[in-house]
């Protein structure tokens, strides 16, 4: 009777643990469904713990501030890019102003204007190009990426015609200098910084509110009197801004303006990065957060791959596939969470 | 409880619209009155949905003039329109499904502080939101889902709720009950009725099926290539008439779509 009694109180315990640790599952599941952000980040830590695993160098502080570099640049790229398409555009010039917002400033600079007078100037130039971006493809009804794809050969030369092909060296004062990217916490805080405000701006701001139903609905929004345009118009502007400012943060990283840096190649990292973090390629929905995440994994696997000693002609092979893989994963997340909300 | 008609609000006289060498409207006259419910029946392409455009400042006509409450008015613009009280749900209902219901219901009104920074204040648009959709008696799951999760009718009611919570003074209902079951459709109706019987709104009502608005309904105006061509209170007319008049226009089209083969 007694062994019975331990028996169904040893079942009862049993049942009692599962049910617990079903509790948990649903919990953790519970926050991958309601954050949006959650299996990214998720995806992130999994590689980290898989590259440490295989690495223990890939952990250290040098390694660290190695993918906070990398991170940096393409996070703020992304969040302008996020903003682009969640209003339902795109901008592939985005990695030209990159490389021609540093010249523009070391042309003030020669020009003898102050420093913070420059940068302006630079960031200035890199709107104007996203303004020409944004009333061309909204005007003339150009598509975005037909409109970007010239401006970005367009960019490109105009950067090689004033560079004369050649890098120069950014001047300014050290502090000011270290302020603009030439310190590792400071591009960690300017990334940190600029996603967190435009997190803020996208979810909790009447633009944001306007970029989300422009992206999401365009006639409807037009229909309710949103001006679609000038809502367009200003992300493609911000979205050119942050380009630019990437470039100037890189350029006092590296001591060097070099006319090639960028291009399609740090264009299309802040595209996947933006898609990996969860923001959509049809608009009406995105996160910055989600690409600063996204920007993050890019990171973890370049890096990663790159200490694991795996060769740069297979590299590309594996981030693509490695792209892949996430991006299926995070599909099939946002279905689940849709079917578990619904 | 049959509500009073009050006085007009809404009045064209000789509207017309062409795009290029199209004519969609011409010498459109039209009146609608306070506590008016006024049923806009047509084929496709009749210029139904070109002349709701013009209401809204979507459009603007090529000639003749609209009044509003008697005053003669030329709308700039939809937020123009808006400002004076047309309001106007649409096919595609003006809803973004990734929006919830309560930001899609203030979506352009939304109230904000922290002045250029224009934050929205999300508790107080949730609250009234809450409220109106109380009193108009429109059931939704919560004010927190996103509208993509709604059914037809309770998409349909939130967008006619969001009209009625800015203030409509004039409603434009363009096929509220397009592709809807009976169930969903009786929702949208009693909807509208509820709406009538207030007597504060007139309403337009853009419809293919004129039998299931018809009830609702205190006048029938049938757009017939671009005019109105039929002008009639509904205790003056019947849904058999305008059946027998929809059925000569059907035969006499299929007759000149002959007559061009031939």
């Amino acid at each position: 009777m007694q062994v019975e009694a331990e028996r169904v109180g040893g079942v009862a315990d049993a049942r009692f643990t599962d049910k617990r640790r079903e509790g948990s599952l649903r919990r953790a599941s519970g926050v991958v469904l309601r954050w949006p952000e959650a299996s990214i980040l998720l995806a992130g830590a999994l590689l980290a713990a898989y590259f440490q695993s295989t690495n223990s160098a890939f952990l250290s502080q040098s390694n660290i501030e190695n993918l906070i570099d990398y991170t940096a640049t393409t996070a703020i790229i992304a969040a302008g890019e996020v903003m682009v398409l969640v209003c339902g555009e795109l901008d592939l010039s985005v990695g030209m102003v990159y490389a021609l917002s540093p010249f523009v400033m070391h042309f003030a600079l020669a020009a003898g204007l102050p420093a913070g007078a420059a940068v302006a100037l630079a960031l200035a130039a890199a709107g104007l190009v996203g303004l020409v971006n944004g009333a061309i493809t909204t005007f003339l009804s150009v598509p975005a990426f037909v409109t970007t794809l010239g401006m970005m050969f367009l960019i490109n030369g105009l950067t090689l015609t004033i560079s004369g092909g050649f890098p120069v060296e950014p001047q300014a004062a050290p502090l000011f200098a270290a302020i603009f990217g030439g310190d590792a916490s400071a591009r960690l805080a300017w990334s940190l910084g600029i996603a967190i405000a435009l997190q803020f701006v996208l979810k909790r701001t009447r633009f944001g509110l306007h970029t989300v139903a422009t992206g999401g609905n365009l006639l409807a929004a037009a229909e309710v009197g949103i001006r679609v345009k000038s809502i367009k118009i200003r992300n493609f502007v911000l979205c050119g801004m942050l380009g630019g400012f990437a470039g100037i943060i890189d350029a006092f990283r590296i001591g060097s303006i070099d006319p090639l840096a960028g291009g399609a190649e740090i264009t299309f990292a802040a595209i996947a990065a933006a898609v990996i973090g969860g923001t959509l390629l049809t608009g009406g929905s995105g996160t910055v957060i989600g690409a600063l995440i996204g920007a993050l994994v890019l990171g973890i696997l370049k890096d990663g791959f790159t200490l694991s000693g795996v060769s740069a002609f297979t590299f590309d092979m594996i981030l693509g596939g490695a792209i892949l893989v996430t991006m299926a994963v995070n599909v099939r997340l946002t279905l689940w969470r849709e079917r578990g909300e619904g | 409880m049959a509500a009073s008609i009050g006085p007009e609000v809404l009045r064209a006289e000789h509207v017309e619209k062409a795009f290029g060498r199209i004519v969609a409207l011409r010498d459109v006259n039209l009146r609608l009155c306070r506590g008016e419910v006024l049923g806009l029946l047509g084929d496709n392409g009749a210029g139904k949905s070109t002349l709701m455009k013009i209401f809204t400042g979507f459009f603007r006509p090529s000639a003749g003039q609209l009044y509003f409450e008697s005053k003669p008015v030329q709308l700039r613009s939809v937020s123009h329109a808006r400002s004076l009280g047309v309001e106007a749900v649409y096919q595609d209902l003006a809803l973004v499904n990734e929006l919830n219901v309560y930001r899609n219901m203030f979506l352009q009104r939304e109230p904000v502080f922290g002045g250029v920074l224009g934050i929205l204040d999300e508790r107080q648009m949730r609250r009234r939101a809450i409220e109106m959709l109380d009193r108009m008696k429109v059931r939704v799951p919560s004010v927190d889902v996103d509208v993509a999760r709604l059914s037809g009718g309770q998409r349909q009611a939130v967008a006619i709720a969001r009209s009625v919570f800015q203030k409509a003074k004039v409603l434009l209902l363009d096929e509220p009950t397009a592709a809807m079951g009976a169930k969903e459709s009786a929702l949208i109706l009693d909807l509208i009725q509820r709406l009538k019987d207030g007597g504060e709104i007139a309403m337009i009502i853009i419809a293919h099926n004129y039998a299931q608005v018809f009830d609702v309904c205190d006048r029938i105006n049938l757009v017939e290539e671009g005019m109105i061509a039929f002008d009639k209170r509904t205790s003056e007319t019947s849904v058999q008439e305008l059946t027998e008049r929809v059925v000569r226009q059907y035969r006499s089209v299929r007759e000149i779509a002959r007559h061009e083969r031939s």
